[in-house]
């Protein structure tokens, strides 16, 4: 557990993905293979389903600290982080134990989630009379289910074929999908043999890059090197056909079981030894693309009802083949892929499944017209992908672009802040801003994102200074700044008080120049609305 | 009781005696606790301050200031006002004051810390009637790991940047934190360089009688092979800075009571954080005020809400004093414009 802790303190410390990669493989040839199993789970973004109820933790902290719950609440808002403020209150431990950390998972951790609170209690305490602040952070860590340290899936991907000498390809591919924690699993996910696969599995998906401004697209080169299409904003999917089977792969590596059956019913009529990419999209009758929160209706349910299947009818639109007749084809150029996906859906009828329209054109005056008309036709933008590209694995440069429309904005004014987590702790970072409605500001957005760390220390001593009232981790302030938000939809909604949903608000800059005076109104949001033309279904 | 200092927008004062404690604005007397720049503010006509702490003191304030230096423990009367100041184990010279009138007891504490540092006199516990404590690390999870076992680990640290060719530079303020930190280094591990300002504080300490290891300030350019085998003392606003490039590969590191929290080092995109504070933590807090012994405790800087309603929540009447919360952006502040940095280029 030394050994792990360790490790997530090494792979904390830096930002320099070499010196990451350097720990893992060191952690990776130090431990058996089980503990390597645990590591890669947890490394993964896997978590243990939750052990404890964070309240009694909480309380148990506090009462072994000797502190009042109000104290350990207000430490707690300073440090920003539950797993760390129960390490630094409860005293360290005289001396510490180790052991494995699978013998830590095992015997420790996971038998707490069957126990009652009285014996989770004792169990709990124990854990904290042998662990210093460091072990222990991350102990909790594990308890509280919030593991995460700035290590990607392809990093560690990385350190693993580093250490293991399988080639990266192979380790993403086995990594996919419900991997197991165990020695079994991890000597087979660093086996060398690298043949062979369960059926079920995926390919990684391969992902675009945002051109980030208009004049970027000069160095693009010639159109007639990319295919366009609507850049849709659905749920990516990879639809696996083999062996009479039919699997719906998410890009978070989710198997998606029965969220989808209309397209898994669908999805049988394509011959075996397929695998398309593409999107799921909400529609409605008349076959017009649905907005993103529609489709959100139908995610995280265990059983989709009848009344949701008629509501939220969705259609697959693939856009690239990537196996064909059993054979992996991701090497072939974009262009080649393309076709083999059109002559297949030649023989594919089904009204939930589509393959997307492609435009190959010699213009980018043409795309940018097409471009300007996304919000029309409920697009993000448009894609751009090199024709000559193999599918290659994850965000590699140059292939894909997703070339988007300006994001909407409004002139706001700060009107609540509240102090951020991990590394924005103790720092005012978390905003809520508001706009007019006659004489009254209304608050109708969060936003957490978008200012610089200098401007950040900046709103955070204005907070600071102009508090007029305090509600628990919540300022209210003097409404003094204005700031521009930035989002990517916009709709009417029943649950918001000023009545209008914004969909990934954030700061796109601070006005300085303007008074909130100058801020825009409740009227304004709404002719956004109307702009937008969404159509008006279900809630 | 009838307290005999009052808040004002200056700071303490005393009516009775006519001074300031650690005044804000320049003011016609005032008392010193110690010569850090939000404490000691240049001015004013009449300073008070300790003798242990004259050199600092002077470098800080307008020379043609009256001044009038006490050892500790000698008492000074002001308007029928027992002036005395005791060590507070802060930096070199940094005081607690104590007030004394018709049998009733102020102590004002300024910064302090309770345990040992070798570059100043001892903090010494004095019980009083009225107790101004600062609260700048007021909160349970702040708990001061060993001295010992943190000097090990920055030189630890100062060997493994050797072994791999790199530059060691720490980062603390110019006054108290460097040479503190200056005396647990090891110097012979290699050479000691320092920054313009905390030689400039370095050179104060030795005047002021305290023996310190050999430095080097860095004015002139030495060889990439000897740079790497330093350890640089150096304040936190040269960090980032081009002043650094001239040691080539450089570890970074700062000493500071908030590498307690993970998301303050992160912030600072340092490479190591060394729990190192000149302030007292949470259990010596108590433990302070415990000693202390008094009917009223007024809490200031820091987390002063908080420890003012633990206070009272235990029994002990008191209450916060702060005008605001002084953060780690005002400490960062005050490390950052703590002397002037000539050397910067």
């Amino acid at each position: 557990m030394i050994r792990f802790a360790n490790l997530y303190r090494r792979l904390d410390a830096t930002t320099k993905t070499n010196q990451k990669v350097e720990a893992l493989v060191e952690y990776f040839s130090s431990v058996d293979s089980a503990d390597a199993a645990w590591a890669t789970y947890f490394l993964s973004g896997n978590r243990l389903s939750r052990l404890v109820p964070t309240k009694y933790l909480r309380q148990w902290a506090a009462e072994v600290a000797g502190i009042p719950d109000w104290l350990f609440e207000e430490s707690y808002h300073s440090v920003g982080d539950l797993a760390e403020t129960i390490s630094l209150i409860v005293p360290p431990a005289i001396s510490q134990s180790d052991g494995s950390l699978t013998d830590w998972i095992n015997t420790k951790l996971l038998p707490l989630g069957t126990l009652a609170s009285d014996d989770q209690r004792a169990r709990v305490i124990e854990i904290w009379n042998e662990t210093n602040t460091e072990t222990r952070f991350v102990v909790m860590k594990l308890i509280t289910g919030g593991f995460r340290v700035g290590v990607s899936k392809g990093l560690l991907i990385r350190a693993l074929a580093k250490q293991s000498g399988v080639s990266p390809d192979v380790i993403a591919h086995r990594m996919m999908g419900q991997w197991q924690p165990s020695r079994e699993s991890f000597e087979a996910l660093i086996n060398p043999d690298e043949t062979g696969w369960e059926v079920s599995k995926p390919y990684p998906f391969c992902l675009a890059h945002p051109i980030p401004s208009e004049k970027d697209i000069d160095h693009l080169g010639n159109p007639t090197r990319y295919f366009a299409e609507w850049k849709w904003d659905g749920i990516r999917c990879q639809i696996i056909r083999r062996e009479s089977q039919v699997f719906l792969w998410s890009r978070g590596d989710m198997l998606m079981e029965n969220t989808w059956p209309e397209i898994e019913s669908a999805a049988e009529t394509i011959p075996d030894g397929t695998v398309l990419d593409g999107e799921i999209l909400a529609t409605d009758q008349s076959g017009s693309v649905l907005p993103f929160d529609q489709l959100q209706r139908r995610i995280g349910r265990k059983r989709v009802g009848k009344k949701l299947l008629s509501e939220v009818p969705v259609v697959f639109h693939a856009f690239d083949l990537l196996e064909k007749d059993g054979q992996d084809i991701r090497q072939l150029p974009f262009r080649a892929r393309r076709e083999q996906l059109e002559n297949l859906f030649t023989n594919v009828n089904h009204s939930n499944l589509t393959t997307t329209e492609v435009v190959h054109v010699n213009q980018w005056k043409t795309l940018a017209d097409k471009r300007s008309r996304s919000r029309e036709n409920l697009a993000e933008g448009l894609m751009l992908k090199e024709v000559e590209s193999p599918y290659s694995v994850g965000r590699t440069q140059g292939h894909w672009w997703k070339w988007k429309v300006d994001p909407e904005t409004i002139d706001a004014v700060l009107i609540y802040a509240q102090k951020g987590h991990g590394q924005r702790a103790n720092l005012f970072s978390d905003y809520t801003f508001a706009v007019w409605d006659d004489d009254v500001l209304v608050p109708f957005a969060k936003a957490y994102s978008g200012l610089s760390y200098q401007e950040m220390r900046q709103v955070d001593q204005f907070v600071r200074q102009n508090t007029n009232e305090t509600f628990g981790p919540v300022r209210s302030v003097t409404p003094k700044l204005v700031m521009e938000i930035a989002f990517e939809g916009i709709r009417k909604s029943k649950r918001h008080k000023c009545g209008v949903a914004t969909r990934f608000p954030r700061i796109s800059r601070w006005r300085h120049d303007k008074q909130p005076a100058d801020a825009n109104s409740l009227s304004d949001l709404h002719r956004l609305i109307e702009i937008h033309q969404e159509p008006v279904g279900g809630q | 009781m009838q307290p005999i200092v009052e808040q004002t927008s200056a700071g303490l004062y005393c009516p009775i005696g006519d001074f300031y404690i650690d005044p804000s604005r320049p003011v016609h007397r005032a008392v010193i606790t110690h010569a850090h720049s939000d404490h000691a503010r240049y001015g004013s006509r009449n300073y008070l301050s300790s003798a242990e702490g004259e050199q600092l003191l002077r470098i800080r304030v307008n020379a043609d200031a009256e001044f009038m230096f006490v050892k500790y423990g000698e008492a000074v009367d002001r308007g029928g006002v027992k002036i005395s100041l005791h060590p507070a184990g802060h930096i070199l010279g940094s005081s607690q004051i104590r007030l004394e009138y018709r049998g009733q007891v102020t102590v004002i504490t300024g910064d302090y810390k309770l345990e040992p540092d070798p570059t100043c006199s001892p903090w010494e516990p004095i019980s009083c009637h009225h107790f101004i404590t600062e609260s700048t690390f007021g909160l349970p999870i702040f708990r001061w790991p060993s001295q010992a076992t943190v000097q090990d680990s920055i030189n630890q640290w100062w060997k493994t940047n050797q072994e791999e060719g790199r530059c060691s530079v720490l980062y603390g303020y110019a006054i108290g934190k460097s040479q503190r930190l200056l005396a647990g280094l090891d110097p012979t591990l290699g050479p000691i360089l320092t920054h313009g300002a905390v030689e400039k504080g370095v050179q104060a300490y030795r005047d002021s009688g305290i023996a310190l290891a050999p430095t080097t300030y860095v004015n002139q350019t030495l060889s990439k092979d000897l740079y790497s085998k330093s350890l640089v003392l150096a304040v936190p606003s040269a960090h980032g800075t081009a002043w650094l490039k001239r040691f080539g590969k450089i570890s970074t590191a700062m000493a500071s009571g908030w590498c307690m929290v993970r998301g303050w080092r992160r912030r600072r995109s340092m490479d190591q954080g060394f729990v190192i504070s000149d302030h007292v933590d949470w259990p010596s807090l108590v433990k302070a005020i415990k000693l202390a012994d008094a009917e009223m405790v007024w809490v200031d800087h820091g987390y002063s809400h908080v420890v003012a309603r633990y206070l009272n929540d235990n029994g002990q009447p008191a209450r916060s004093i702060s005008r605001g919360s002084r953060t780690e952006i005002e400490d960062e502040e005050k490390m950052n414009s703590d002397l002037p940095t000539e050397v910067v280029s």
